[in-house]
């Protein structure tokens, strides 16, 4: 299996004015960065101008880059800085219920504990099996989240952001973030979990 | 388990559920991590669905990029060769503030 090249080694190529390591890194973050700017902004078109104004500041200033953060980390940063410039939602319609349980009360009983037992998932499956059979429904799911919810969890868990430039990058507490991530991975493993049950494995 | 249960300070499947994010991201306090382990050690149900949730993270971190569409490429390819044409010597527009014109 080809192992990807690194950002940084594209960085170093794309500072020599190389093609091919430009459209590498866009193939790697522009889908990404789209959802991203997609929260900020009143819609998709919106969105890829976005995108491609940061693509034209991370060629413009990619000399300027030193590294301190992360690359994507600087290029997320760039994003939404344009996003929030670029747009204010006349209105957000990303009211999700901060109450709302992990899991449906109706799986626990009165005392609240468990109702059903709960099975255990086989996490010892080979990566690209478990990326094969859960990829389209993982991916459908995310997409499905309430936008602040999908935000953090496309920088934490899919981009792997620390939580510290997570908020940096969409300017949240981070207990603001905890609890977006909360919600957010709590509904994709129900989502994992249904279909687990639909397969009947 | 239903023993541990009658116990005021001891916690419920239900709540456990709702802490195994802060528990992840090691932001539970040192008082409810050990309240929160102590509960895991007693329910395989909870254990279970910690190990869910981990690979649920894990999954998610395999997710791939979707390959951009050939127009895509074509029309990136178009913009970056006229960005770097127009840029020359220049230096070009900030990487934080305005827009640059195009």
């Amino acid at each position: 299996m080809e192992v990807a090249e690194s950002d940084e080694s594209l960085l170093v190529r794309l500072r020599a004015g190389d093609e091919s390591a430009f459209l590498a890194l866009v193939t790697r973050y522009q889908a990404s960065m789209v959802r991203v700017a997609r929260s900020f902004v009143p819609n998709e078109a919106v969105a890829e101008e976005v995108a491609q104004d940061t693509w034209i500041g991370v060629v413009r200033g990619v000399d300027r880059f030193e590294g301190r953060s992360s690359f994507k980390t600087w290029l997320f940063r760039i994003l939404v800085n344009r996003a929030r410039t670029a747009g204010v939602r006349e209105h957000r319609h990303d009211t999700f219920d901060p109450t709302e349980p992990a899991v449906s009360p109706d799986r626990f009983d009165a005392t609240g504990a468990w109702a059903e037992p709960v099975t255990p998932w086989e996490s010892d499956a080979d990566d690209r099996l478990v990326a094969a059979t859960w990829g389209p429904s993982l991916r459908a799911a995310l997409d499905g989240l309430p936008e602040r919810q999908r935000d953090v969890v496309l920088l934490r868990d899919v981009e792997g952001l620390s939580s510290e430039d997570v908020c940096a990058v969409l300017g949240i507490s981070e207990g603001n973030q905890r609890v977006l991530l909360h919600r957010g991975r709590s509904r994709l493993r129900t989502v994992l979990e249904s279909e687990l049950a639909t397969r009947g494995r | 388990m239903m023993l541990a249960l009658r116990r005021r300070d001891e916690l419920v499947c239900r709540q456990v559920v709702e802490l195994v994010n802060d528990y992840l991201e090691g932001a539970l306090s040192r008082r409810d991590r050990r309240r929160f382990e102590r509960h895991l050690r007693a329910c395989p149900n909870c254990t279970a669905y910690l190990e869910q949730m981990r690979v649920t993270v894990a999954a998610t971190g395999l997710l791939t990029p979707e390959d951009l569409t050939p127009e895509a490429t074509a029309e990136f390819t178009r913009l970056f060769r006229s960005w770097t044409d127009a840029d020359g010597g220049g230096g070009g527009g900030g990487v934080d503030g305005t827009v640059p014109p195009a």
